[in-house]
């Protein structure tokens, strides 16, 4: 089975992070970036579909030149290479951009089966499994906390509030996994030192045939206008119980209009 | 190298490859070992079988080494990797060290291809566990007298003695162990289920309590020819071993070190006593900083002689000088710090006075610093003080 698992660069979610005060985007440059944490546990599913039932693994990015240091990362837990979507029209592209994008490099690469991550740290919209899904052509099957390869049959676990759904579909198609899904493999020194020579290929918005206004600031479907920084958390009241604990308790989440 | 202590910016001297390989130990320590390690050492136990596979799986067994199973890693990333298990406990640590540069470099670089292709494929994937068996009850610093004899017998070998002091004894599949013969000292590699071959736990350590040491009795050991290590002639097969260890001491060292140090700063930036953070005293200001400079001295140390031995380099009299600074200064900071936790600081709930506890057997074994002083003065003075 051919997977292609779509992998993002995101700042640290443990870390401060920050929008750019000159064009309201993420700010990469000051953050320590990382593998979208979800990410991970795609990674893993496809490495265990690989494992059990044959095939290849490819990691496919869009970001920046530093998002290579997440790629070779990716590569460390053990697929066999990657595909880096980068160019620098790229700036400031939204979700239907980036899906976009995404779609016209998957088609470059005949995967039987894409898995992504539920949601990115930094985006956070959920959206990039359904828009690649649709603009492909092809089954969304998000969400997912377990999944079974059937020959070309797969069959989610679809987590829900109440609990989950069960749904099939032929591939090809789109998967995305929560956390729920497995357990990431810590990479191995082997896989360490043998992701520096698996191949990634870089490929620019040229070669994959979608024109620079499209994408980044000139083709986004919606623009960040302004943002400002949460405001510091303030003090907060400390009730000390001298007898009338109950009573002020019930002050504060009145003036607070909580009851 | 946490940011805030890593004071002259070392981080960008290392490779992509080795910070990966020393970022994902300091996760595994922080999933697997800090976790449970305070219980571990109160009740004088650890699972170390479970931990031998679980760094097995990620390639820390014998990472320095290749073939057979072992990554193949650098000398640096071998260091950095020590580093990070030591951060968590120094008996954790010693558990790789002696698995990896004890047991298995000595099969690895004295040892037939039959004794490397029996043994180090599954002590690198921690499926066996080996020990080391130098130190004797009556013979410590002075190895050279060793008592344990070996006697050939038709085509077998018979061992008779004892070893005192081995780390992973009594859990251990194969003990690699130094005897006296007529040709002078030979090492064995003994399966320790053989007959004659007993292991005790020592048992009431105040150090080192998540690392299991024993002692071996050796009572009339028949072994076939074949479990001689070939390549091992005299006493500086297993003093070169001790080299190997040494190395990841320097490093590790440090490590503990730095949990040490980062601990006191988080607790004195956080404690308030005359209305103001202990951060704020001038006293705690300059014991920071002068632990702060002890430490990035250390880890300049530790970087430059793993890359002379990544040039093939090091000698070792370089790595007794990194010994005996780095472990020294590592329990000075960890003493230090324990002042700055007060009451807290004689807690196992922080990790302070257990560093301090293990590095005082970190400072005896693997050569004690005095030893190492008389290393450093033979190599000034030209000089032998040993004796
Ligand atoms: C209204 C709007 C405006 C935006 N404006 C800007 C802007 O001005 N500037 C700006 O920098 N960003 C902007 N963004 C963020 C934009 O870049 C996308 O949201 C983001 O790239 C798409 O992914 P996500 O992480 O939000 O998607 P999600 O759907 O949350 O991500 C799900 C999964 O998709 C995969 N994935 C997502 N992105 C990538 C990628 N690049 N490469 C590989 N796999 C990926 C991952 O597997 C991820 O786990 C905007 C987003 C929105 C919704
Ligand atoms: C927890 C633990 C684990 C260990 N694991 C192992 C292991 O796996 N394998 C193994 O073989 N050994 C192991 N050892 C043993 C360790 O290597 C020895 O304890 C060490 O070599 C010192 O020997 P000794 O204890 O007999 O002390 P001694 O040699 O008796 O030394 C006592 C003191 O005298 C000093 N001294 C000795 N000779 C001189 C001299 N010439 N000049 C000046 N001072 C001198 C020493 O520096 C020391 O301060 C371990 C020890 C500990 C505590």
């Amino acid at each position: 089975m051919n997977i292609v698992v779509l992998v993002k660069q995101v700042p640290d979610s443990g870390a401060d992070r920050n929008l750019r005060n000159d064009d309201n985007t993420v700010d990469r440059g000051s953050a320590n970036n990382v593998i979208n944490e979800m990410d991970e546990y795609a990674i893993e599913e496809a490495l265990k579909i690989k494992e059990a039932h044959g095939g290849e693994v490819t990691i496919l990015t869009m970001g920046p030149d530093r998002a290579t240091e997440s790629i070779r990362k990716a590569l460390s837990m053990g697929p066999d290479k990657a595909v880096h979507v980068v160019d620098d029209a790229l700036h400031g592209s939204c979700a239907v951009a980036t899906s976009k994008v995404l779609a016209a490099a998957l088609g470059q690469l005949n995967a039987d089966l894409v898995i992504c991550g539920a949601e990115s740290t930094d985006g956070r919209v959920q959206v990039m499994p359904h828009m690649i899904a649709e603009r492909l052509g092809v089954a969304a099957l998000t969400g997912a906390r377990k999944l079974t390869v059937d020959g070309g049959t797969l069959t989610v676990e679809r987590q829900t509030e109440e609990g989950y759904e069960v749904i099939t579909a032929a591939t090809p198609a789109v998967v995305s996994v929560w956390d729920t899904i497995n357990e990431p493999r810590y990479p191995s020194f082997k896989g360490i030192m043998a992701a520096k020579k698996k191949p990634v290929q870089t490929l620019s918005l040229a070669d994959l045939g979608v024109a620079p206004t499209e994408v980044g600031f000139d083709g986004a479907t919606s623009a960040v206008v302004e943002h400002s920084k949460r405001p510091p958390r303030s003090g907060g009241a400390k009730i000390t119980d001298e007898g009338e604990g109950g009573v002020k308790l019930v002050e504060f989440l009145a003036t607070e209009k909580f009851v | 190298m946490t940011a805030p202590l890593d004071l002259l910016d070392l981080d960008p001297s290392l490779t992509e490859e080795e910070r990966q390989i020393r970022d994902v130990v300091r996760q595994l320590i922080d999933d697997r070992v800090r976790p449970h390690v305070a219980d571990w050492y109160e009740e004088g136990r650890v699972p170390a079988r479970e931990l031998a596979r679980e760094f097995g799986k990620l390639g820390l067994l014998g990472m320095h080494l290749t073939g057979y199973g072992c990554a193949g890693a650098s000398a640096v990333a071998y260091g950095l990797a020590c580093q990070e298990l030591e951060a968590g406990d120094s008996g954790v640590r010693s558990l790789v060290s002696v698995q990896g540069s004890l047991a298995m470099y000595a099969i690895w670089r004295y040892g037939s291809e039959e004794q490397k292709q029996r043994w180090l494929p599954s002590m690198a994937t921690g499926e066996a566990i080996g020990c080391f068996g130098l130190t004797e009850p009556d013979h410590g610093s002075d190895p050279a007298s060793m008592a344990t004899r070996a006697r050939r017998d038709g085509d077998d070998w018979v061992l008779t003695g004892g070893k005192m002091w081995i780390t992973n004894a009594p859990i251990a599949d194969v003990g690699v162990i130094w005897a006296r013969t007529d040709e002078g000292v030979r090492g064995f590699a003994v399966p320790m289920d053989t007959p004659g071959v007993t292991a005790r736990e020592i048992h009431r350590k105040m150090s080192l309590r998540a690392s299991v040491t024993g002692e071996i009795v050796l009572d009339d050991v028949r072994l076939p020819a074949d479990a001689q290590l070939p390549e091992a002639v005299g006493l500086k097969a297993p003093l070169s071993c001790l080299t190997e260890a040494r190395y990841g001491i320097v490093w590790g060292s440090v490590g503990a070190a730095r949990d040490c140090l980062e601990t006191a700063l988080a607790y004195a930036t956080t404690r308030t006593q005359f209305g103001r953070p202990l951060a704020g005293f001038q006293l705690t200001q300059a014991k920071l900083a002068d632990m702060a400079v002890e430490l990035v001295k250390g880890q300049l140390l530790a970087l430059h002689l793993g890359r002379l031995a990544d040039a093939g380099r090091l000698k070792p009299e370089q790595v007794s000088v990194g010994k005996l600074n780095n472990v020294r200064e590592a329990l000075a900071i960890a003493r230090q710090c324990r002042t700055i936790l007060g009451a807290n600081g004689v807690s196992g709930e922080y990790p302070v006075m257990r560093h301090a506890n293990n590095l005082e057997s970190v400072l005896t074994y693997e050569g004690t610093s005095e030893i190492h002083q008389l290393v450093v003065g033979q190599r000034l003075t030209g000089v032998s003080a040993f004796a």
